[in-house]
């Protein structure tokens, strides 16, 4: 089961200068809330950013990862 | 990609060039199944907008092949005129900065909240019991 530390990790190891703050939202590991800020989030569209996100985990979301709630912001 | 997979395509693809505004969910607007598709179509109510809905839960394939055509993971998917919106975290968010309804063609009601309605929690589907036992 992922853990909110682990997934902070994985995204900022992913995407150069990230930070990402990452909460279990319902405690039971599987549906979690990421605000993310990167640098190179300045030349995406929001769509982008969460894709960059998204891609992180590939198949995991929807699988082990039921959700995701994504805020972005273009900033490190 | 098998013929059922290709047919699940090209459906999807001609409910997104048919409908101006169209959402992909789990469960419908007025039953909707997660708590995610509750907020977006609530969200989407709160502007008086109009929008078709499909309800991909009945066939995982729906799913599939819709997320391999808009390179998006999560449901549910907001298409405004043949674009891909997002989900309900950008559509909240948009529904904020006031630039859903521009995107979407509409003017917010007078009294719309300023915020994203938060959704009642979503109801679960009815349990499919098929009672047996000897009364």
């Amino acid at each position: 089961m992922p853990t909110t530390d682990e997934l902070k990790a994985r995204i900022e190891d992913a995407i150069p200068g990230a930070q990402a703050d990452v909460v279990d939202l319902t405690g039971g590991g599987d549906h979690f809330r990421a605000v993310v800020s990167a640098p190179e989030f300045a030349e995406l569209s929001r769509i982008e950013q969460h894709r960059r996100v998204y891609a992180v985990f590939g198949p995991e979301i929807g699988g082990p990862i039921h959700a995701l709630s994504l805020e972005t912001r273009a900033e490190a | 990609m098998s013929t059922v997979e290709q047919q699940i395509r090209e459906a999807i693809q001609e409910a997104i060039a048919d409908n101006e505004v169209i959402l992909f969910m789990k469960g419908t607007p007025e039953a909707p199944r997660c708590g995610f598709s509750a907020r977006t179509v609530a969200t989407l109510e709160a502007l008086g907008a109009e929008f078709a809905a499909v309800d991909i839960l009945p066939d995982p394939r729906i799913r599939q092949e819709l997320s391999g055509l808009s390179n998006w993971p999560t449901i549910p998917q907001l298409f405004v005129r043949g674009e891909l919106v997002g989900g309900c975290d950008i559509v909240t968010e948009m529904y904020e900065t006031g630039e859903l309804a521009d995107v979407i063609g509409v003017k917010p009601p007078a009294g719309a909240p300023e915020e994203a309605p938060v959704a009642a929690e979503a109801g679960a589907a009815p349990l499919p019991i098929e009672n047996r036992l000897d009364s």
